[in-house]
């Protein structure tokens, strides 16, 4: 286990995110309010740089009482979206909205003396 | 910035957001890590894309007739520049998924130097992904079978052929082309096989499965023999059209784009077999393009049982319909890979160790790499090699360097002997 500094807690705005090297290994830094989530920059899908793509709301789609439905519209949850195909992950479970066994590695992340500090494996 | 370098570990450096002015390098970053991998594999990709609306006035210029081609040249003053004459319809194109893929949405990093941007392009990504040679084929094109003037298709067609073999081809030894058939003009379809059968670039003849003309007419009989006297192939590439009256039942891209790839080559795929085209041109192969593989085994079994109980409606067959579909050759991408179960009996159905040809489909957003066959747990590593570029090899006739047969490398003397090159160090 290794730990690396990447970045001052503030220079990552509220919803921002941003992506680390250490040559051997890459990693994306996810702010939500206070928290921090860090994920391996490594799509499972095949390999492609899912924390450089974009984060989107997550769609949703609601029924009314009839069950049909009222549409889409997004929702609070936000995904980041591989650059290379399209798949989406909740950047705050890492998780594929369609099937959970698709998720990102997490990298163990904490805020030292203003500072982010990544535990990286190996 | 000197903030950052204060609070950062030595070493560590930060990754730009990919948009749609990122290098093509930078983007295949990842893949580029698996293509050191297979330097010493043959990796030939029979399917990837240029973007030719961002080249349409160069294309354009290349009309033969006078007055399609000032038709197309006086959409140049328009607002927006649409790209004259052609019947796509930009506003329903949502492969980007609405800004969520960047390189699907515009190709729009700097290009420069002595190739022209196109051709760059194409080199970017044939060295990101490991790949020996690409064959590169059009976009926006492949609903151009869809448009309601025939002689349109053929002067566009023609257009495009002339633009990319003569224009772009001799810029880059490792591009090759199947040439667009106007396929809706017969005779022009002709005319286009007779002026590039014999050209080193062009690897075979592109019918684009898009549009609902019935393969077995008699106005094609001329169209195949020439193709099979080239002993170069005929491909269907596949594609989608969300104006079909089926397909507008669908009511997302996702559904209609996973269905319109197929139906489109199953309907030409019935026809084909059922007509005995197999058996009216012996010698002429096909490769079915971008329609995945999941389809296959379903359209053999299918024709099958329906041919033994009907067999007096197919009299030219002297053998089961799913006989002649083995010999065939298909385009791995996209393939269907969430269950290997599945995927392994299509694998045999298809005899894909020799009939499969690794595809990328390249800039597009559902594109494969190599690593798709690479990582298959179930074929051994030469029928990786044969799906990945020798099956190609054969079928293109493209020249395998020694070092990459996969096979145990011969002496100096013994290479000589057989005429095969020195492997490069």
């Amino acid at each position: 286990m290794t730990d690396v500094r990447v970045a001052r807690f503030d220079e990552i705005a509220d919803g921002d995110h941003r992506v680390f090297s250490t040559g051997k290994r890459e990693v994306g830094v996810f702010r939500v309010g206070d928290k921090l989530f860090a994920w391996e920059n490594h799509c499972p899908h095949s390999g492609g740089p899912v924390c450089q793509g974009k984060i989107f709301p997550r769609v949703e789609e609601a029924l009314d009482d009839e069950k049909k439905s009222l549409g889409l519209k997004f929702s609070q949850r936000r995904n980041i979206v591989c650059p290379w195909h399209g798949f989406e992950f909740d950047i705050e479970t890492g998780l594929h909205p369609g099937d959970p066994d698709v998720r990102l590695r997490k990298i163990p992340v904490a805020v030292r003396d203003g500072d982010i500090v990544l535990t990286l494996p190996g | 910035m000197a903030d950052d370098a204060t609070s950062r570990t030595p070493g560590v450096f930060e990754l730009p957001k990919v948009d749609n002015a990122t290098d093509t390098r930078d983007l295949l970053a990842h893949a580029a890590k698996d293509a050191n991998a297979l330097k010493d594999h043959f990796v030939v990709d029979v399917d990837a894309h240029l973007s030719e609306f961002a080249f349409w006035s160069e294309i354009v210029d290349r009309i033969d007739n006078d007055v399609y081609r000032q038709m197309a040249q006086s959409f140049r003053n328009r607002a927006g520049s649409p790209p004259g004459l052609m019947n796509a319809t930009p506003g329903m194109l949502y492969q980007d998924m609405f800004g969520r893929i960047p390189h699907q949405q515009r190709l729009a990093e700097k290009t420069g130097g002595e190739t022209h941007a196109m051709v760059t392009l194409v080199q970017r990504a044939m060295d990101s992904m490991g790949i020996d040679y690409m064959v590169v084929l059009p976009t926006p094109m492949l609903v151009l079978g869809m448009h309601p003037q025939a002689e349109i298709e053929a002067a566009l067609g023609g257009a495009f052929n002339k633009w990319m073999v003569e224009d772009m081809l001799p810029q880059e030894k490792r591009m090759k082309n199947f040439i667009y058939l106007p396929f809706n003009d017969p005779p022009a379809a002709l005319r286009e096989v007779e002026k590039y059968a014999h050209h080193p670039g062009v690897v075979g003849f592109m019918v684009t499965s898009t549009r609902y003309k019935p393969v077995h007419h008699d106005d094609y009989m001329k169209l195949y023999a020439a193709i099979e006297a080239s002993g170069k192939p005929i491909t269907f590439h596949s594609g989608f059209h969300w104006g079909d009256e089926s397909m507008k039942q669908c009511n997302r891209f996702l559904s209609m784009h996973a269905i319109s790839f197929v139906y489109y080559n199953i309907i030409h795929m019935t026809n084909w077999v059922i007509n005995g085209i197999p058996e009216r041109f012996p010698k002429l192969k096909s490769i079915w393009i971008e329609s995945g593989l999941a389809w296959v085994p379903f359209i053999m079994q299918r024709l099958d049982s329906e041919y033994m109980m009907r067999t007096s409606e197919a009299p030219l067959l002297k053998r089961k319909p799913s006989e002649y579909i083995r010999e065939m050759y298909f385009t791995t991408q996209p393939m269907e890979r969430e269950n290997l179960k599945l995927l392994e009996a299509t694998f045999e159905a298809i005899n894909a160790e020799s009939q499969l040809l690794y595809a990328s489909d390249w800039p597009h957003w559902d594109f494969d790499l190599p690593n798709s066959i690479t990582q298959l747990p179930f074929i051994n590593e030469q029928q990786k090699r044969n799906i990945l570029g020798l099956n190609a090899a054969k079928l293109l006739n493209l020249e395998v360097p020694a070092h990459k047969l996969g096979v145990p490398r011969p002496g100096p003397a013994a290479m000589a002997a057989q005429g095969l090159a020195p492997a490069a160090e």
